[in-house]
């Protein structure tokens, strides 16, 4: 139903809803029911293409489809009812903004001639979601519907993805009022059309900069993922022997167990990592942004180095820190283009300048290596994290939450494939892990898939253990479980003299008996013995269902290696006690 | 540095309050702004004086690009340019005033719009420097209310900001 014809469907603005999504290619939408989209409810209960995911609350549709998303490069839908509704999804709806994640968020709205007059669930969701989408629209005429949303996957899906949220009045849907329905095939806008391409005399600069480079470092960021250049950035860095670095974002964009790859940068970033940047005479920075968690002190920032810049975005060339070479582009194309380029050369770096670089990124590699305290008699959560790594031999997906174990899943699972680190990079929502992991689990039953989590963000959406009884969701859910709100703790040991002020959890739930009471399996594990047939039971006996690992870790850990505020990119507290 | 941005905008609802929410939101000043349908009535046309330094016009420039309702923009003030401010000014005018302002408003080709037994009322068109010499010029008068439209420019020569 492509093709425009004379005897086009009739169909009221609910059913065009539906049935665009269905054109579009949607499997799932997660949502939940509400006054302002009971037509559209009603309906997706009289077709069976598009499933619905009913949640337990609105923030976590919006991170299952993030987590789809993140997953697949496809833009994941969710459709939520007007007012609380639409509220309830800011924050998931901020999270893919700030980490660039494609999604359409259809909000129920009061009726057309209730708008302004402070009606029942009435909110302007055009106005508070404006910050924080990549575009929003309203439904003004039910016949625009088809292209309205055809416009909406457009506009998410291309260029640096996000959000897009479509308003949609409850008038705009009534059954009885039907339409004729045409899904176009593709969206052209005068006002918007991204580049695609980088520039070919640019690229050219960049080669002849890098094959001239001695000490190189190739930095990648989230935008090698969603742009599903992993194989053609891997194969760049092999080819010429790249030291390769990682973002938070850009995990598994290069495998995570090879030799060239020197862990990820930035505030918890490995110590060698840190210090190849700074000593390094080019960068080669692709689909990363400079944020302020990896840069640290941006007039301290990488003083030798020629920096090559490729970004879709051009808003984020030069944001921070000043690009030479800039390329605008998809990353995809753009890494092809240059490894064409550097082949059809025939010349590689100075190999000579090449060893002497590994040598010295070697000697600090030996330095910190990613050491903490193997003899303790407590457990530890670095240690817990490397036996789940080994155990599903890096090949889960892992869904982390915010905080402490967010930067020991990044530090210590080995990530050797793309798509598979999901996990909140830009706007750290506490409450993401577990919602993000039913999205992925979902879509992918028969791969493991891991909520990495503390006592802390689990119990942000926990309601959600329901949902997974609802769909049959086996995830397994890491709960490093310390007592404190650890990141805060870490923060008040070094900043405030150990004042604790608010990060104690007290009065913790028994999330044995609360996964139970859900329905599900919960295993408690205090001893470090007691961390192996546990693991084994999770994911090999009990494969397909939800366990809730409640286990006990070492409260006094913190994360290092950790950037000294204000310092250089490789100015680091190493340990309580060592520093740069 | 001031800079005159002047944007090619799809004329929608919403596409304005985008567009002074980036500035907020990203904490870029707003100097003045003007707007309004142009012959083409699906298109407004909009003109925004701001202030900083290079980095800081760069990124204006580059985030107003990413607002999906932007069609085009060009910093006016990279190239020769024409720039005109309207500005209305009620000032009081009784006895030797009334004269005083008269004379002012001749000097700066101002007119006198309206007129009531204590007031006048003078136009003024020109650059937004040449507004404030006007207010300057007006001291020792008792200004009752001053109005002005914000800057409207375009670029001299052949260049053109259009589809």
């Amino acid at each position: 139903m492509t093709s425009q014809s004379k005897h086009a469907e009739m169909l009221s603005g609910a059913a065009m809803v539906i049935r665009a999504l269905a054109d579009e290619g949607v499997e799932y939408v997660y949502g939940y029911p509400g006054g302002a989209v009971l037509h559209i409810y009603d309906a997706l209960f009289q077709q069976n293409k598009v499933k619905h995911v009913l949640v337990r609350h609105e923030q976590a549709a919006t991170h299952m489809a993030d987590a789809y998303a993140r997953a697949t490069g496809k833009a994941g839908v969710v459709l939520v009812t007007s007012g609380p509704g639409a509220t309830n999804a800011v924050t998931g709806i901020a999270t893919a903004y700030m980490d660039s994640i494609p999604m359409v968020v259809l909000t129920g709205q009061v009726m057309s001639h209730l708008i302004g007059e402070d009606a029942f669930q009435e909110t302007d969701m055009l106005g508070i979601s404006r910050p924080i989408v990549k575009h929003n629209m309203s439904v003004r005429r039910p016949e625009d519907i088809p292209y309205l949303i055809k416009k909406a996957f457009y506009i998410a899906q291309s260029g640096r993805p996000g959000p897009v949220v479509l308003d949609i009045p409850k008038d705009m849907t009534i059954p009885s009022n039907k339409f004729p329905y045409h899904y176009p095939d593709e969206i052209k806008l005068r006002s918007y059309q991204p580049k695609l391409k980088g520039h070919s005399g640019q690229i050219k600069k960049a080669v002849s900069a890098l094959l001239a480079a001695k000490k190189p470092v190739l930095y990648s960021g989230g935008g090698v993922i969603m742009g599903g250049a992993a194989a053609e950035l891997t194969e760049l860095a092999q080819y010429l022997n790249l030291p390769v670095t990682n973002t938070l974002m850009g995990l598994g964009a290069y495998p995570g167990e090879d030799k060239q790859f020197i862990g990820m940068l930035g505030m918890h970033g490995s110590y060698e990592a840190n210090q190849a940047m700074h000593h390094a005479d080019l960068i080669l920075a692709v689909g990363a942004r400079f944020d302020d968690r990896v840069t640290n002190n941006t007039k301290k920032f990488c003083p030798n180095a020629t920096i090559i810049h490729i970004d879709i975005d051009p808003a984020s060339i030069s944001k921070t820190i000043n690009a030479h070479i800039p390329i605008v582009g998809l990353v995809q194309p753009v890494l092809e283009e240059m490894l064409a380029t550097v082949k059809q050369k025939k010349k590689k770096l100075d190999s000579s300048a090449l060893e002497q670089w590994w040598q010295q990124i070697n000697d600090w590699r030996a330095v910190h290596g990613g050491r903490y305290d193997t003899t303790s008699a407590l457990l530890k959560p670095q240690h817990v994290i490397e036996q789940v790594s080994k155990i599903t031999k890096g090949e889960a997906f892992v869904c982390s939450d915010v905080g402490q174990h967010q930067m020991f899943a990044a530090q210590y699972y080995k990530f050797n494939k793309p798509n598979r680190w999901i996990n909140s990079g830009g706007l750290g929502t506490m409450g993401f892990g577990l919602p993000a992991a039913m999205g992925v689990k979902l879509n992918f039953p028969q791969a493991d898939v891991v909520c990495v989590t503390g006592e802390g963000s689990i119990q942000m959406n926990i309601q959600e253990l329901s949902t997974c009884k609802q769909y049959g969701l086996g995830v397994k859910i890491i709960n490093l479980n310390n007592g404190y709100l650890g990141m805060v703790k870490q923060w008040q040991d070094m900043n405030y003299e150990s004042r604790y002020a608010s990060s104690y959890m007290d009065s913790l739930p028994d999330f044995i008996k609360l996964a139970e009471a859900y329905g599900h399996v919960g295993i408690r594990v205090t001893k470090p013995e007691e961390l192996q047939p546990a693991l084994q039971r999770a994911f090999v006996e009990l494969k397909d269902q939800l366990v809730f690992l409640d286990i006990h870790i070492d409260p006094k850990e913190h994360v290092y290696p950790m950037q000294i505020p204000g310092g250089a990119v490789n100015e680091m507290f190493l340990s309580k006690t060592e520093r740069t | 540095m001031r800079h005159i941005i002047s944007v090619l905008l799809e004329n929608e609802s919403g596409a304005l309050a985008r567009l002074v929410g980036l500035f907020a939101q990203r904490g870029y000043n707003i100097d003045s702004l003007t707007v309004a349908p142009t012959e083409d009535p699906t298109l407004s046309r909009l003109t925004l004086v701001t202030h900083g330094n290079d980095q800081v016009i760069e990124q204006i420039t580059k985030q107003l690009h990413k607002l999906i309702e932007v069609v085009k923009l060009t910093d006016l003030s990279e190239a020769a340019h024409i720039e005109r401010e309207l500005m209305l000014v009620k000032v009081k005018a009784v006895g030797e005033q009334r004269d005083e302002v008269k004379r002012s408003a001749d000097i700066f080709r101002g007119q006198i719009v309206d007129v009531s037994a204590t007031t006048y009322t003078v136009q003024l068109v020109g650059t937004s420097d040449k507004l404030d010499a006007f207010i300057q010029a007006l001291s020792g008068t008792q200004i009752l209310e001053v109005v002005r439209s914000g800057v409207s420019g375009i670029s001299r020569g052949e260049k053109t900001l259009a589809l």
